[in-house]
């Protein structure tokens, strides 16, 4: 298993992208933004959770189809579903070198992209807090929508039309918790939803992509 | 122990393509399997390694006991061939890859990026790679394609040394590779179509 | 007492489901006819909401379809899963566009009844926000059975997705109450409440509720067995192929 990750981390930082293409489109989103709504500071500091939210969210999604499809591609796949690992346990590594090389950079980028959008001060924490808690949800929650569709040609449009509705909850809470924050309200209530979104999702949810996966492996 | 297969029905998206196989590898031996293209030697082998289930039939002595290699090598462009083997080898609990380098020559490539390979050494690459696996029984779905003379005398020679110690080899493959086994032609195992009227609850 | 597994053959639900399909016409139509006339010209008017009011006769019944689609096709997955009965899978398949065009009829009668009453065609209510995700689940399980070309992977795939899609959309409903409090009313027909619309809207609604599940039921059905017979089809070519 410890193999496996390090594999996937050796090969995010080899081929290049891993880590930066994610980053890039978030900043990307980041300075869009001001270009859509205007750059009155006010405005931008009362939605920069949302769109930083936001930004993390779709950065995400867009290296989703890498977790698995590459392995497809060239048959490590079939030859990890024999080897003497879970599924479960496969899939569960897959998510989580998806979040080291995409998630966590976000989670640090983030209050650097925040200053771009002036986000109020005590928003900082809670912005990086949330996205710390609420990204890794996103990683395995994006790692079944990539087992659903890993055998298909161009899956990448059907598996964002199937992962975005899973994001909803995730979303929610997480930018309720960096709006509270930034705005100096209690964060408790959102903050626990989103904790415990992120630890049921990582308990439940890879026996579900191991599932997919072992159907599409067929 | 012995991989045996009895009355084997096998189904390729959905439709049964071979039925009622059997057969059975005592260690030692290796067990060549011939057909036309089509019939369904590829299917036979995904099953006995357990990646799709048999529709029906019993099979007994795979499972954990498999090493499978296919016409995809399973190795990252991006990885030398010795990161390639070694992490193939953790991911079976082994630690010894020099064998397996020796045994398909690559001792000259071990830090060439798997990437920069001709398609013969990846194809090299791919078979050390069972050897890393330290699994008894290797299925293997044509292993010989791209390799030339030398390199299919190298895997012959491999297979050779994995069956001399108490290993067995399940083989589809179209060369003569001079191995102490068996021939086993799967055009008899053809599946029947089912009369075409019979409205099935499973639609085969 | 026969199984009620017999009628996972399709053969025998084909046979079945024709005979039923005659009555089912009769008693949908019925329903609908009898309660939505009913409900339109022979009640009176909201003393606060006018007229408007009566497209509830509409509203109500198909929004509360669109759940129960999901919940049946959710009730089918399971069954497909559990015991592999291929028209239990394709009964879901069958389902889900009559989910999601109940979940449309709602979501456009919904609009239609807030503009006059909330001065807004779309507001972004727990409720209305709740049911315009369920149209984006019903979306994505169309497009994956759509995408798959084999039919026992999509079977399979599909049915693991609406084990987990219905845990997320019961997940957001209470993210989304969070949200936003929201100005839809509560509900507004329940056999418990203590405040409940008048009697003389109350059976007019029930009438046509009937009628909304009679027709879903029926559609079903009629649907069901155009999957099955595709299915056969798409079966009996891949056999030829492989001759």
């Amino acid at each position: 298993m410890i193999a496996l990750l390090k594999r996937d981390l050796a090969l995010a930082i080899r081929a290049g992208g891993g880590f930066g293409l994610g980053l890039a489109f978030f900043l990307i989103v980041v300075t869009l933004v001001p270009f859509g709504v205007g750059p009155q500071s006010e405005l931008l500091a009362r939605i920069a959770p949302g769109i930083l939210w936001l930004g993390a969210l779709l950065a995400c999604l867009l290296s989703l189809d890498r977790i698995l499809a590459l392995d497809w591609e060239d048959g490590s796949l079939d030859l990890l579903a024999t080897a003497p690992l879970p599924m479960e346990g496969i899939v569960s590594i897959k998510a989580l070198a998806h979040w080291l090389t995409t998630g966590l950079p976000l989670v640090l980028a983030a209050p650097v992209f925040g200053v771009l959008l002036n986000l109020a001060g005590p928003g900082f924490f809670w912005l990086t807090l949330s996205l710390a808690i609420g990204t890794p949800a996103l990683s395995v929650i994006g790692t079944f929508g990539a087992a659903l569709t890993v055998g298909l040609k161009r899956g990448g449009l059907l598996m964002s039309l199937l992962v975005l509705p899973l994001y909803v909850p995730t979303l929610i809470f997480g930018a309720e918790v960096a709006r509270r924050g930034a705005e100096g309200m209690a964060v408790e209530t959102p903050l626990m939803m989103l904790a415990g979104i992120t630890l049921a999702v990582i308990a439940l949810l890879p026996f579900a992509s191991a599932a997919v996966l072992r159907v599409n492996l067929r | 122990m012995i991989l045996q297969a009895d009355n084997l029905t096998v189904t390729r998206g959905g439709i049964p393509v071979l039925e009622g196989v059997g057969f059975a590898l005592p260690p030692g031996r290796a067990l060549v399997l011939r057909g036309p293209n089509g019939i369904g030697k590829t299917t036979l082998l995904r099953t006995v390694a357990g990646l799709q289930p048999p529709l029906k039939g019993t099979l007994t002595g795979a499972g954990e006991r498999v090493a499978y290699a296919a016409h995809a090598d399973g190795q990252k462009a991006t990885l030398s061939v010795e990161e390639n083997l070694r992490f193939w080898a953790s991911v079976f609990g082994q630690a010894e890859i020099a064998p397996a380098l020796a045994a398909y020559q690559l001792d000259g490539l071990r830090t060439r990026a798997a990437g920069q390979l001709s398609a013969g050494q990846k194809r090299r690459l791919g078979l050390a790679r069972l050897m890393v696996t330290a699994r008894p029984v290797w299925v293997l779905d044509e292993p010989t394609v791209s390799l030339d003379r030398e390199a299919v005398a190298m895997f012959a020679e491999a297979v050779r040394a994995h069956l001399a110690g108490g290993g067995s080899a399940l083989i589809a493959t179209h060369i003569e590779l001079g191995l102490d086994g068996d021939a086993l032609d799967v055009t008899p195992f053809r599946a029947r179509p089912a009369a075409a009227d019979d409205f099935d609850e499973v639609f085969l | 007492m026969a199984s009620i597994w017999e009628y996972a053959n399709p053969k025998k639900f084909i046979d079945t489901s024709n005979r039923v399909i005659p009555g089912l016409w009769v008693l949908a139509l019925l329903c609908l006819v009898t309660g939505l006339i009913w409900g339109f010209f022979f009640t009176p008017d909201d003393y606060r909401q006018g007229s408007t009011v009566k497209i509830f006769y509409l509203h109500v019944p198909s929004a509360l379809m669109a759940i129960n689609a999901w919940f049946m096709m959710l009730v089918a997955s399971l069954i497909w899963i559990v015991r592999r009965h291929h028209v239990s899978a394709l009964a879901a398949r069958a389902a889900a566009p009559v989910g999601m065009v109940m979940t449309l009829i709602a979501l456009f009668t919904g609009a239609i009844w807030g503009q006059p009453m909330w001065g807004t065609w779309w507001a972004w209510d727990p409720r209305l926000t709740s049911f315009l995700i369920l149209f984006l689940f019903y979306l994505g399980y169309i497009a994956l059975w759509e995408a798959i070309e084999n039919d026992d992977t999509a079977a399979d795939l599909t049915a693991v997705l609406c084990l987990v899609g219905s845990v997320f959309a019961v997940l957001s409903r209470y993210a989304v109450n969070f949200w936003n409090q929201g100005l839809h009313q509560g509900a507004s027909l329940s056999l418990d409440a203590e405040e409940n619309v008048a009697d003389v809207f109350w059976y007019p609604a029930l009438v046509t509720m009937a009628g909304f599940v009679l027709l879903f039921v029926l559609l079903v059905l009629i649907r069901t067995q155009t999957e099955i017979r595709a299915r056969r089809m798409r079966a009996l070519l891949a056999r030829e192929r492989m001759q």
